[in-house]
């Protein structure tokens, strides 16, 4: 048992899906020509003015009723100072003093099943800068606007993370609020949510917070765990020899593991807050705030709730199923249709999120609709198919050899239950095989009950699998103990 | 010919009329430009194939019945508007090679309403002085004495109109610019409520301040500009949406019935014997015609002057981080690293008075000195707004002198900046508080122009108008135009 606690706190900049920026009319779609995407007000061309984007604090304000907190009905843009190639006004544009959302809090299902609150100190609207990109000009850094003045929020966090696993689900939670309430499109790799742990390490009963250091712009859940495993690891390292932490800025190369320190506490810079004089402060009506509020979705924890009770799936089963949006609509579709949620809950947490990890593919790319899915599960439940067959029938379907009716009837492999049928295969096997009869007859209970699954081998080899198995197992009784 | 000496609405008559064409006009002030601006320095940019090509499309359109309110009529714009295809420099070296890429909003109104720009005018770097010294481009010379500043930061429209090398111009006012020139050359400046003009495309020098205006020889003409300046800008968060005033409509009701306020802060006793005079008998012509003065107390002007140099050094400090040597203007040669960029491109673009207003702005927002300046300034400023809300419960419009003295010597405060910030006293406080204000001609010392200031209440332009064009009825000084240029 390890003599020190890890405490983490998160500040998350998360990317609003809004169609045009933050302060401008250009569009924030990725992947276009390097400033394409920059309007005069991007490349803070000499008398340019921003425009405050209302669908981006609509989308602020869906953050904050999402996670129970206060919606400030007066918040206000500040201008924070600095200069960066990438920052072409010299400032960014952000909140500080009156930010949009106050305190609010996530709940969180620990992998044990435990349960774990972290609270949110505030969440703020800000613009995004452009990019510096190194690579391509040697000696020289190009600049793309396109990024810039794209619209975040920046979610801060109290210090209520224990532990890497403890900071990971609670990522995972919030990557999938925001992709639940629709305002963040959740692409990590694209940078549409980037994590700043802050972590320190205290020995056990200390109620002093440690020195902490922040590591920036982590941009997947296992980056995440890695920069924290390693950075906890070595402020224990540097405590132990006796020495103290630096509060500091870290960078984290999720390649090499490695850390390494961008700027220490004397280092930054005086940012020189001041409201912006350009903008109006944001006022928010009560009517406003109430039509969002309904305007919102199911949130995940409501739907968690609501898969255990109305589905009667166990916690472990709904958390899985709740998760994220897509998976969710594809379970409830196939539950529906269907008419059993059990049995789709298995089929999709079994076979179907198997090939899909075998495949590398996510659940909107399934090649498996969810009708057919439901239509493979009512025909084993209405007896047409076998467990065993209906592997067979996934199979060809995720092929795309058609509906599973469609490969049922191709491949003739529906359930043989005709008891005549049956009892002329019955008396077939019986006699082929009346040594077997001969000895079993002879036999006692218990060695019965072994020498028993021979035939009823016989008879799925038989039938190609097909009989129906309660029957065969009906009639066979019947022959042998007549 | 003497079509330049006619006012802006005269030349309008002209025009409508059909007494004389766009063409006509526009080629008068481009050759009075040409032959006269060497020695005044009031242009920076003379945009003559351009002025031109619109005075023909304008004649053209009025051919067709198309009309606008200004058409046919040039102007000139502070160099502080960018102008589409136009080298935009706003007087600095920072920016000598920007040819903005859009117009600003007064621009494209002025030009949608048919008025044809003869070119850019020369002022104060970034707006920051009040004697148009700080410009890249050299002085510009007061044409009633050419030994003397045309004050600043709208020094370049100013001369140009007193000169009668423009019949009317452009200007931007964040702390007395354009009603200090105005003053200083004789003619009449207004700056609207803030709000009331879009701020889309003027270079941001204190973006809390800066409102623009029109500069003409007459209340009348400045009506006429304003009329097509004003209007709520989508593009300007903090221009006001409201209904249009009519500014021409009530420029002759009469003033019987009107109270003006004369704040005793505004006559000290420091205050020059004949500039307070000349005040004072700007009151008694008001009140000849039916107006009431009052004495009115404006007890924290006194602050205005060091709030406003914490406001707005502090505002330009950040809007002034652009220019950076990035993306377009001043780049020193063979930078090493970016930190050299970053250093050498911005001491060897911006001049000494621009590099001063950044440092005082940059310490006002440090951290540590927040509290004791910037918020300080704006507890100031909230007490100066809730003085003017007092006064104006007394009186309808406020009068006082627009500048403690008249044109002064080029050169004679160049080395002392604190001076030249004393000298904003009168003008400032209008600008923290966000009201209406213009100064017209009142009288001459030395045959040098003596301005008074009419304040008015918010969205009250159309007041402070009549009662000026009133006045301007009833008196010449407005009419009187320097010696220059073989005028007299």
């Amino acid at each position: 048992m390890s003599a020190w606690e890890t405490v983490i706190g998160l500040e998350i900049h998360v990317q609003l899906a809004t169609k045009t920026k933050i302060f401008s009319s250009a569009s924030t779609a990725v992947g276009a020509e390097p400033n394409s995407h920059a309007s005069l007000v991007d490349l803070a061309m000499p008398g340019t003015l921003p425009v405050l984007n209302r669908e981006a604090v609509n989308m602020a304000v869906k953050f904050g009723l999402a996670v129970g907190a206060e919606i400030n009905r007066h918040s206000a843009f500040e201008r924070k100072n600095y200069f960066y190639p990438d920052l072409p006004k010299g400032y960014q544009t952000t909140q500080l003093a009156e930010p949009i959302v106050g305190a609010g809090s996530v709940e969180l299902i620990l992998d044990d099943g435990s349960r774990k609150t972290v609270r949110i100190h505030h969440a703020h609207l800000e613009e995004d800068a452009g990019k510096s990109l190194h690579e391509d000009f040697h000696g020289m850094t190009g600049i793309d606007l396109n990024r810039a003045g794209t619209p975040l929020i920046e979610v801060v966090t109290e210090p209520d993370m224990r532990s890497a696993e403890e900071a990971v689900a609670f990522a995972r939670a919030l990557h999938s609020l925001v992709t639940a309430i629709g305002i963040c499109d959740g692409e990590m790799s694209q940078g549409s949510l980037r994590f700043d742990v802050n972590v320190s390490v205290r020995r056990k009963g200390e109620e002093k917070l440690g020195t902490r250091t922040e590591t920036k712009n982590l941009n997947s859940f296992r980056f995440m765990e890695m920069a924290i495993k390693k950075e906890v690891e070595r402020q224990i390292d540097i405590l132990e020899d006796g020495g103290s932490i630096t509060q500091e800025t870290r960078l984290f190369n999720g390649d090499t593991g490695v850390s390494r320190s961008m700027r220490s506490k004397e280092d930054a810079n005086d940012y020189r807050y001041f409201p912006c004089p350009d903008l109006l402060p944001v006022m928010l009506s009560e009517e406003q705030i109430i039509e969002l509020k309904n305007s919102l979705p199911e949130l995940p924890a409501q739907r968690l709730g609501r898969f255990a009770q109305q589905y009667s799936l166990s916690d472990y089963d709904a958390r899985i199923l709740s998760s994220d949006l897509a998976t969710s609509d594809y379970f409830e579709a196939v539950a529906e249709l269907s008419g059993d949620a059990k049995l789709a809950a298995n089929w999709i947490m079994g076979e179907l999120t198997a090939r899909l990890n075998a495949e590398e593919k996510s659940i909107s790319e399934c090649p498996m609709s969810a009708p057919d899915l439901a239509e493979l599960i009512a025909r084993l439940k209405d007896n047409t198919i076998s467990s065993k067959i209906a592997k067979q029938v996934f199979e060809a379907c995720w092929n795309g050899e058609g509906s599973p009716d469609q490969v049922i009837e191709a491949r003739g492999l529906k359930q043989v239950s005709d008891s005549g049928e049956l009892q002329k295969m019955v008396n077939k096997i019986i006699a082929e095989n009346a040594t077997q009869a001969e000895a079993y007859r002879a036999a006692d209970e218990a060695k019965r009950k072994k020498m028993f699954g021979f035939f009823v081998g016989q008879a799925m080899k038989a039938s190609q699998g097909k009989a129906n198995p309660q029957q065969i197992n009906e009639l066979l009784m019947k022959a042998l103990n007549s | 010919m003497t079509l330049h000496k006619h006012t802006l609405t005269e030349l309008k008559a002209l025009l409508d009329g059909g007494k004389v064409s766009a063409r006509e006009l526009t080629d008068t002030f481009l050759a009075r430009i040409e032959s006269l601006d060497g020695e005044l320095n009031s242009f920076v940019t003379v945009t003559t194939e351009q002025a031109r090509l619109e005075a023909d499309a304008a004649d053209a359109a009025r051919s067709k019945g198309e009309a606008g309110l200004l058409n046919g009529l040039p102007i000139a714009h502070k160099d502080i508007f960018c102008t589409d295809g136009v080298r935009t420099s706003c007087g600095s070296r920072m920016l000598d090679n920007f040819i903005s890429p859009y117009d600003a909003t007064v621009v494209k109104k002025m030009r949608a309403a048919g008025a044809i720009m003869l070119g850019k005018t020369n002022m104060d770097e970034f707006a920051m002085g009040s004697s148009n010294e700080t410009s890249f481009y050299g002085p510009v010379k007061n044409p009633w004495d050419l030994s003397r500043v045309p004050g600043g930061s709208s020094g370049g429209s100013a001369a140009a109109v007193a000169a009668r090398l423009a019949p009317a111009a452009t200007g931007t006012d964040t702390g007395g610019s354009i009603r200090q020139p105005a003053a200083l050359t004789g003619i009449t400046g207004l700056k609207p409520t803030y709000g009331t003009v879009s701020r889309w495309g003027m270079i941001a020098f204190a973006s809390s301040l800066d409102q623009a205006g029109p500069m003409a020889q007459s209340a009348a003409d400045c009506a006429l500009m304003l009329q097509t300046m004003v209007g709520h800008d989508v593009k300007d968060s903090t221009s006001l949406d409201r209904t249009a005033d009519d500014y021409l409509a009530d420029l002759d009701k009469p003033l019987a019935g009107l109270t003006v306020g004369l704040p005793e802060e505004f006559f000290p006793a420091s205050l020059d014997g004949r500039i307070a005079e000349l005040t004072r008998e700007t009151a008694r012509e008001l009140e000849r015609q039916g107006a009431k003065v009052v004495s009115v107390s404006l007890p924290s002007v006194k602050l205005s002057v060091p709030a406003y140099y914490v406001i707005a050094p502090a505002e330009a400090s950040s809007n002034l981080s652009r220019f950076d040597g990035v993306r377009y203007g001043y780049r020193c040669q063979d930078p090493v690293d970016l930190m050299d960029l970053y250093k050498r491109s911005r001491s060897e673009g911006f001049g000494d008075e621009v590099q001063r207003r950044i440092l005082v702005g940059t310490y006002a927002l440090s951290h540590g000195y927040y509290d004791a300046y910037y918020l300080r300034a704006q507890k100031v400023r909230r007490l100066i707004s809730d003085d003017f809300a007092r006064a104006f419960e007394k009186a309808d419009v406020i009068l006082g002198p627009t500048s403690p003295e008249v044109a002064f010597q080029l050169g004679a405060k160049k080395d002392d900046p604190v001076t030249m910030y004393m000298a904003d006293v009168f003008t400032i406080a209008v600008n923290l508080a966000g009201l209406p204000a213009l100064s017209m001609p009142g009288g001459a010392i030395d045959g040098l122009p003596v301005g008074v200031q009419l304040i008015g209440n918010y969205f009250r332009e159309g007041q402070i108008l009549n009662v000026a064009h009133r006045y301007q009825q009833a008196t010449d000084w407005h009419r009187q135009a320097p010696a220059f240029g073989g005028d007299k």
